[in-house]
């Protein structure tokens, strides 16, 4: 069943489309992660302009993000004030990107700084989860617990000045390093369509020092707002939000992850990063082929 | 090219004083579909062209008469960049920019192009891929730019963008033509045109044109136009309609349980 894109310029298969975001929907339900950080590459090897396929990406994690976000807020596992600053961060942060967009644009090396960016990104954290899932499920073998990471933020933090008191998160620290972090993910939601939960999430546990039970849903609060203006400063900027292909996708990524969150619980967590870290580091590994294997276009049309 | 092009208007536009007596054809075109309309369902359209040579008293000359069909969509401006292997990763290096890429560009003939025209007469009516007059600017030597346009014209071709079509074009008793040329569902939206050459004896004897306009309409064409033209309130909607699905559906499901 093909369905015309108004603003991707082409006909897709629906079904293909939606099975993508539901599969992407089933690893997020499972993880808590948007899943950004999949679709984008994907819908790129599909065929979908980069640009259109990054600014969809985002729209779509704006709806798969806000139900979540809502839950966690309810029971009081959001700290509000944490999530202004990484928001404030976020936008500055999508500022920063959409100048940097444009100018890898005109100088034709946004692809190139697109998979270099999701090579370093995703092969550092499905490298970082894999070591830690064998070194758990080692540890449940032999029987001995892991010993548990002393909750702390990083020595750099403390040389940043001025202190906030962070209450739910547990922290007295300088708002600079959220606003920073906030920044840098904003950078990244704008040029490759990631939430950025999957980096946002081990920043705030090892280098904040957060509490773990806020972590989840600060960092989904910081997603919704950074990804909301993101679609805005594409649709105004890049004009790329395909919203007939952010439905599509969402379609297929709320009932994924519904189905997802069911299976997590039947899985032992340690397997499933496991799980994870592996699928992370394959579309860590198809981006590097992409870079290094002689592509299969030389040449690309830029309009001018 | 374009003093040529003017002086074969203003010979044409003689014509009528001269050609009581020389007696040239004329051609009756017409295509299948005038407007296409590109909505949720378009998945490309096959277009045909068909039409009739009209000889002066009727009378078919006893020389062979080939026709030649051109769609051609409109042109745009682009940068063409060839990728090369820089420490080890392929990135873009060279560019070269083309003012005049049309869009879309199909040519159906009844004989390969080679075999009714000369190079000269397929170059002044850019008849065939290699006949396109691209513009080309910013270069660095014959060698590269003659890459950089088969790199292009490769490229337009896979994507079903650049057709070359020969011997498709089917000619009744010498009279009737028809071709069928595929538009596919890639193309850019504006007007096109369908030219229609006779040849004859390797000379162009008649010319005719018609418009076809390819454009969105109804929701694709509503949502298009807010991309393109209202950024800001379309960015807005994007975002509600994101919110308000996502939370919908969160609720639905929770609901369920």
């Amino acid at each position: 069943m093909e369905l015309y894109l108004p603003v991707a310029n082409m006909s897709v298969n629906i079904l293909f489309i939606v099975a993508l975001g539901g599969a992407v929907g089933v690893l997020s339900g499972m993880f808590g992660v948007g899943g950004g950080f999949l679709t984008t590459p994907l819908l790129i090897f599909y065929g979908i302009p980069p640009t259109v396929a990054a600014a969809s990406a985002a729209t779509q994690v704006t709806g798969s993000s806000v139900s979540g976000m809502i839950t966690h807020l309810k029971r009081g596992a959001v700290d509000l004030r944490m999530g202004a600053v990484l928001v404030g961060g976020g936008i500055i942060g999508s500022g920063i990107g959409a100048i940097l967009f444009e100018w890898l644009q005109s100088i034709g090396q946004i692809d190139t700084v697109i998979a270099l960016l999701y090579l370093v990104l995703l092969g550092w954290i499905g490298a970082t989860m894999l070591r830690e899932s064998l070194v758990a499920i080692g540890a449940a073998r032999s029987g001995t617990a892991v010993p548990a990471r002393k909750r702390r933020h990083h020595p750099l933090i403390l040389a940043l000045p001025g202190r906030w008191r962070f209450y739910r998160s547990g922290l007295y620290m300088s708002p600079l390093a959220p606003l920073l972090l906030g920044m840098v993910t904003g950078i990244l939601t704008m040029l490759l369509g990631v939430g950025g939960g999957f980096i946002m999430v081990p920043a705030m546990l090892y280098i904040l020092g957060m509490g773990a039970q806020v972590v989840v849903g600060t960092s989904l609060f910081q997603i919704l707002f950074t990804t909301i203006a993101t679609t805005m400063i594409h649709s105004v900027t890049t004009r790329a939000v395909d919203i007939v292909l952010a439905m599509l996708l969402l379609v297929g990524g709320v009932i994924g992850a519904q189905f997802g969150a069911r299976l997590a619980m039947r899985i032992d967590p340690a397997r499933l990063r496991l799980v994870l870290a592996v699928i992370v580091l394959l579309v860590a590994l198809r981006m590097f082929l992409g870079l290094v294997w002689r592509p299969d276009e030389i040449y690309t049309i830029q309009w001018l | 090219m374009a003093v040529r092009r003017i002086l074969a208007a203003a010979l044409l536009l003689m014509m009528p004083f001269a050609s009581t007596t020389a007696q040239e054809p004329v051609l009756v075109p017409d295509v299948s579909n005038r407007s296409i309309e590109i909505k949720y369902s378009f998945t490309g359209e096959d277009l045909l062209l068909f039409g009739a040579i009209v000889y002066p008293g009727g009378q078919r000359p006893d020389e062979r008469a080939d026709i030649v069909v051109v769609i051609k969509g409109p042109t745009q401006p682009i940068r063409l960049r060839e990728k090369q292997r820089v420490a080890g990763i392929w990135v873009n290096a060279e560019s070269v920019r083309f003012a005049s890429m049309p869009g879309f560009y199909a040519i159906a003939a009844s004989r390969p192009i080679g075999e009714i025209v000369d190079e000269r007469t397929a170059a002044i009516y850019e008849l065939g891929l290699e006949n396109l007059s691209l513009s080309p600017a910013g270069f660095d030597g014959e060698e590269q730019l003659r890459r950089f346009e088969a790199g292009l014209i490769d490229l337009k071709r896979r994507q079903g963008l650049l057709v070359e079509d020969v011997e498709s074009v089917e000619i009744t008793r010498g009279v009737l033509y028809r071709a069928r040329l595929a538009i596919p569902a890639r193309v850019p939206v504006g007007r096109y045109t369908a030219e229609t050459y006779l040849i004859s004896g390797g000379r162009v004897v008649a010319v005719a044109s018609r418009d076809i306009d390819i454009r969105k309409t109804g929701f694709d064409r509503f949502v298009a136009t807010a991309a393109a033209d209202y950024g800001f309130v379309y960015g807005i909607v994007a975002v509600l309609v994101s919110l308000g699905f996502g939370w919908a559906a969160g609720w639905a499901f929770n609901r369920r349980r």
